[in-house]
């Protein structure tokens, strides 16, 4: 065992205990224990939660620790302070004594087997009070933000409400304690139960606004994920649109006439998109998806002067998803068009039970798809990205001077798997 | 580079457009031999009876019956005389019906002047040409059929489904691949790749199923 000690020695010269506030959930107790003695963090919170359980043991266990082990890069522990802090030695005795006051009271009164949580309640109790006013700064901040929603007591929180919360809680917490204690003498078995629902119901009267806190959190912050997504959407919608025609106006600079008939076409698309929200190749609901195909066949033919062939096998009704799948394939057939320099695009679709896949392929020059400036984002965002947030994928395949081929899929959503026609 | 007229491909032209049979009689220019044209069904079957072609490059749409009838009325006759469909735009079930009948492929007429030259030059050596087009209608055709039919007569159930591997190569095909590119990526040989083609161009002919043919007959209505 000599080699075992000296190896931990010297892994940790110092061999101290330290606390990890910044890493923790609470104090970071756990996580020193961890990092001290190796055992994987989750287990070292999963015991310290058993023990909690087993009266309280774990809690009291866990804020000693805290008192008693110093933050990383502090020389002293949040105890040390604590013996120096009058105030908060006098509050701290003042509560347990209290505490311990109505502790024997409730063992006079019969309910002897609470006794058994008074040691470690009120140990926890002199270590909160002492942490709560010695703990260093961003230590408070965590003790306040888990504290907060608990009491709030931040800023102009309306206390009557709180105090109103504190009462009813209180309320419904004497009535069920009083109703578990009568029952514990009683052999009526549902009284116990409806103190242990009492008991429930003070829980959620005091810990409820935090939930919903949380909840109302987890919703905003899906709210802002889906505003992102939103917006790269339109991104994207842009680019597909209004600056492919900016750069079609550059290439046919020297042809007026078809840069007055290409802003117009684009003034139009903007202007419905804008005001009727129509945005820019978007399909009527009721189209296929091979219809939606032929589409981006039409348009590209009569924008970029190219012959678009189309395959496709099979069909199905247009979801989002496959939607936007089109507009990807839109995106392709055009960068095809503008930049390939082939006069041929071929496109085949072909509908499956399972999924729905698209290939664009030119024999045009082909590119680097890794050369390609990261502010050119007609693959990257246009493509596929549009087709990750869709569940589906891209791939583009380029060789020099052979042509380039995108290729897109999406699976099908469940509801719409069906078998085919006989 | 013009190829000496006894080894010329000699090829017979049956379309209802005078315009259209002059402007492939120029995209062919002198790499076949031209040796007659047509511009209905019967003219046709008469001309090429007369002529004996090697190829016969047929409109899928004739005013008398269609290119179909053309092909039906010549197969039993004159087995060794092969038929390259070519056409516009047509509905899937026409193209599928004249390859039943027994043409040996079916290319768009906006085929290029080489890429014609040398499918009539395929199909005159007994490949079968498919185009994108075709290849897709083919999958099309062969999907609509349920994998597992309780029907299914089990003496010519492999008439009936392509393999996976075949499946793959009108794929490709579909998505604009050469049977070049189609043998590397798959990493075969061409001549497998022809081979695969001729083994669904055999199925689709000659398919017993009346799949097939009702698939056709739905397409029709819808």
């Amino acid at each position: 065992m000599g080699w075992m000690a000296e190896h931990t020695r010297a892994k940790r010269p110092r061999g101290s205990w330290r606390r990890f506030p910044e890493r923790g959930l609470l104090g970071g107790v756990a996580t020193g224990v961890s990092a001290r003695t190796g055992i994987d963090i989750t287990a070292v919170r999963t015991i310290f939660v058993v023990l909690a359980l087993a009266g309280g043991f774990g809690i009291a266990c866990y804020l000693i620790a805290w008192l008693l082990v110093p933050a990383t890069g502090e020389h002293t522990n949040i105890g040390a302070k604590g013996l120096g802090d009058r105030t908060g030695m006098t509050v701290a005795a003042g509560l347990a004594s209290v505490l311990i006051a109505v502790f024997v009271l409730l063992s006079l009164v019969g309910a002897g087997w609470i006794g058994s949580l008074a040691w470690s309640f009120v140990i926890s109790t002199i270590a909160v009070v002492l942490i709560v006013r010695n703990a260093p700064q961003d230590e408070q901040m965590t003790l306040r933000r888990l504290a907060d929603p608990l009491i709030g007591f931040t800023g102009d929180t309306r206390r009557s409400r709180v105090a109103l919360r504190v009462l009813i809680a209180g309320v419904l917490l004497i009535a069920g304690v009083s109703t578990l204690l009568v029952g514990h003498t009683n052999t009526a078995l549902l009284r116990p139960l409806a103190g242990v629902v009492l008991v429930l119901a003070a829980i959620v009267v005091v810990l409820g606004p935090w939930w919903l806190r949380a909840g109302r959190d987890l919703v905003a912050e899906r709210q802002a994920r889906v505003r992102a997504e939103e917006r790269a959407d339109m991104a994207s919608r842009v680019h597909d649109s209004i600056l492919q025609t900016l750069a079609l106006i550059q290439r046919r600079a020297t042809d007026p006439q078809q840069v007055i008939q290409l802003a117009r076409a684009q003034e139009r698309e903007l202007r419905s998109w804008l005001f009727e929200e129509r945005a820019p190749g978007s399909l009527a609901t009721d189209t296929t998806f091979a219809a939606g195909v032929r589409l981006i066949q039409a348009e590209v033919e009569a924008h970029h002067g190219v012959t678009v062939e189309v395959v496709t096998v099979g069909d199905c009704a247009i979801d989002e998803h496959l939607e936007s799948m089109l507009a990807a394939a839109r995106e392709a057939t055009v960068n095809a068009a503008t930049w390939s320099g082939a006069l041929v695009v071929s496109l085949y679709a072909e509908v499956e039970p399972a999924q729905v896949s698209l290939f664009v392929r030119d024999r045009g020059r082909g590119f680097d798809p890794a050369a390609v400036p990261t502010d050119r984002r007609g693959v990257s965002e246009s493509i596929r990205a549009r087709m990750i947030r869709h569940g589906g994928m891209a791939t583009v395949r380029s060789v020099s001077s052979e042509g380039t081929e995108v290729s897109l899929s999406m699976p099908r959503a469940a509801g719409m798997l069906q078998v085919p026609a006989v | 580079m013009s190829v000496p007229s006894s080894t010329r491909t000699r090829v017979f032209i049956v379309d209802d457009h005078g315009l259209f049979r002059a402007g492939v009689r120029a995209e062919l220019g002198d790499q076949v031999d031209v040796i007659g044209e047509a511009d209905d069904v019967e003219p046709a079957i008469a001309g090429i009876t007369h002529s004996d072609p090697d190829v016969v490059l047929l409109d899928v749409h004739l005013p008398g019956g269609g290119g179909q009838a053309v092909v039906t009325a010549l197969r039993a006759t004159h087995p060794h005389v092969r038929f390259l469909a070519l056409s516009a735009s047509d509905a899937p079930e026409d193209v599928i019906a004249i390859i039943r009948a027994g043409a040996r492929g079916y290319v768009t007429k906006t085929i290029s002047g080489a890429d014609l030259v040398d499918a009539v030059c395929r199909v005159a050596a007994g490949e079968a040409v498919f185009s994108s087009r075709l290849a897709g209608f083919v999958l099309d055709a062969f999907a609509a059929l349920p994998a597992d039919d309780q029907e299914r007569p089990s003496f010519d159930s492999e008439l009936d489904q392509l393999t996976p591997r075949e499946r793959e190569v009108l794929r490709l095909i579909a998505r604009g691949f050469t049977y070049k590119e189609i043998a590397r990526e798959l990493f075969i040989s061409a001549k497998t790749v022809e081979s695969h083609v001729s083994s669904v161009l055999r199925k689709l002919q000659l398919s017993t199923r009346h799949q097939l043919t009702r698939w056709a007959a739905e397409r029709r209505l819808s």
